[in-house]
């Protein structure tokens, strides 16, 4: 059995009076692909925005590799291997695609910092041909390439990806799902939330359906997908 | 008119470098600090005892003075604007005006309503003589600090790891934490940066301008706000050039129109330039594509 890496026990986060994440708990293991789906609302992207300490939770556990990350700041939990890349990619548009890189080793030495974009460059070889480039112009695909790339430059022992596919075309897609598994081929544990949730669950080794702030199914992949409320529910019948 | 062009550059060399300070606030922190012209005034005082009651060379009193303003910037950042990082921005703006009225208050209180008389810390270099006309020494140091000051300014945001970290924050403050930047930090250091300025503006300031009191900081930091957003607010050499515009403007509108006017016809000149280009003359249209 393979190591848990995070585990979130009866966690409850408000937005003020807003009670958004209903006591949830999951966990992921080294080395697994782990996705949350739901509904728009349901509290996908609170659930990863605690973990990664953008928002505090009212009451609850979060361990990462066997340490408590409840309540800790953001910028501190990324030292522990813990990364997200944002709903929104969020990639600094006036920065250069080199520069966005280059932050998201802000916590590494400089000296290794050439190699791990080198690395980044070989995975998305688009990145490579316009790293002069100020993220602003890029392409949503790019920007996403880019969000990606910059979580991964802190070499995370678990990346936390948020709904990487949104409004993306098709075509890039299913290009940013070969690369989840490529990442997860190359070793790297991956929290997966994503509003297409055929896709997420044909990837995934496990996952959990959140409706409105409560986990309300668990189960492996291919189990959901054949699981008769979450066709209804989210797979279109 | 020549006279007029060199005293004009000198004096928009001095809003120049209050305006990068200003600028370099506003463009990472997404907040006026008007409390940043009063920070020169206390530069000003800093300098002022260093070397009239304690008798130090001039470079020991720019540094000390320096000294004083990081602190103090780093102070005001961490009591009056940390606790509103997350409040609207008009509560952060009354409190920076608050901020402004508190430091001329107590420097009120320490060293009176009666000018001091400010040594010319800049006579260190000889004036330059071109023909006819005599460029004085803190003409020529305020013009070569202020240039420094922007190249060094850039080099500092656009290469070093602090400085982008700096631009990461202005963009995205969340997004930045994510990096494993400290914003906090970050925006204190800022503060570090830009007062520490504001204490060579003072000295600067002073030195062309040798009556020193409690309000000495106020009009020029006001101008050189104006000047920070003619040139476009956030952006480094727009600083420069809409301080060095206003200076020049402010004195041939008092040379050829009126002493009384030029105040006026120098904020009417920001308004005209804001109807045409709002983003400033040099202000960066965000280029974004989602």
């Amino acid at each position: 059995m393979a190591d848990t890496l995070l585990k979130v026990d009866d966690l409850n986060v408000y937005y003020g009076n807003i009670h958004a994440i209903k006591g949830i708990s999951f966990e992921v293991k080294e080395g697994e692909i782990v996705t949350l789906i739901g509904a728009n609302g349901a509290g996908k992207s609170t659930s990863l925005n605690t973990v990664s300490g953008l928002l505090k939770p009212k009451t609850g556990t979060i361990e990462f590799c066997g340490k408590s990350i409840a309540g800790m700041p953001a910028h501190k939990i990324v030292r522990d291997g813990l990364a997200l890349c944002p709903e929104g990619r969020r990639v600094f548009l006036q920065l250069s695609v080199k520069e966005n890189l280059e932050m998201g080793a802000y916590t590494r030495s400089m000296s290794e910092v050439g190699e791990s974009i080198e690395k980044v460059y070989e995975l998305f070889p688009r990145l490579k041909e316009r790293y002069k480039q100020v993220a602003g112009t890029l392409s949503g695909g790019e920007q996403q390439m880019l969000a990606m790339g910059r979580a991964l430059m802190s070499k995370p022992r678990l990346m936390m990806l948020d709904e990487p596919s949104m409004g993306l075309a098709p075509i890039l897609v299913d290009q940013i799902f070969d690369i989840i598994k490529d990442l997860h081929k190359a070793g790297t544990t991956i929290l997966l939330v994503e509003q297409n949730a055929r896709k997420a669950l044909a990837v995934a080794d496990r996952a959990y359906v959140l409706e409105t702030g409560r986990i309300v199914n668990t189960g492996t992949g291919r189990e959901l997908l054949s699981d008769d409320s979450v066709k209804k529910a989210y797979l279109g019948g | 008119m020549l006279n007029y062009l060199i005293s004009g550059i000198s004096l928009g060399s001095v809003y120049a470098i209050i305006a990068l300070g200003y600028t370099m606030v506003y463009g990472i922190a997404k907040m006026l600090n008007f409390a940043h012209g009063d920070v020169i005034m206390v530069g000003g005082y800093a300098a002022f005892c260093a070397s009239s009651y304690l008798g130090w060379p001039v470079p020991l009193c720019v540094l000390f003075s320096m000294m004083i303003c990081t602190i103090l910037g780093i102070v005001i950042e961490k009591l009056a604007y940390k606790p509103l990082r997350n409040a609207t921005s008009l509560a952060v703006l009354i409190t920076a005006i608050g901020v402004s009225y508190f430091l001329q208050n107590i420097a009120l209180l320490i060293w009176t309503s009666n000018p001091k008389a400010f040594p010319n810390m800049a006579d260190f270099v000889p004036p330059i003589k071109l023909g006819e006309i005599t460029i004085p020494s803190v003409t020529v140091i305020t013009v070569a600090a202020s240039i420094v000051i922007m190249i060094a300014l850039t080099l500092f945001t656009g290469m070093t790891k602090i400085g982008k970290a700096m631009r990461a924050v202005s963009e995205d403050k969340g997004a930045a934490q994510l990096m494993g930047i400290n914003v906090n930090a970050t925006i204190s250091t800022t503060f570090a940066i830009g007062s520490g300025l504001a204490a060579i503006a003072g000295v600067l300031l002073c030195s062309a301008y040798p009556t020193l009191m409690p309000t000495t900081g106020s009009m020029p930091g006001i101008k050189a706000f104006t000047a920070a957003v003619l040139g476009g607010i956030g952006s480094i050499p727009g600083a420069m050039l809409g301080g060095i515009l206003l200076g020049v403007l402010e004195k041939f509108a008092q040379a050829y129109i009126s002493t009384q006017l030029s105040d006026a016809i120098v904020f009417a000149a920001l308004i005209v330039v804001l109807l045409v280009k709002p983003t400033g003359l040099l202000g960066k249209k965000i280029t974004e594509k989602v």
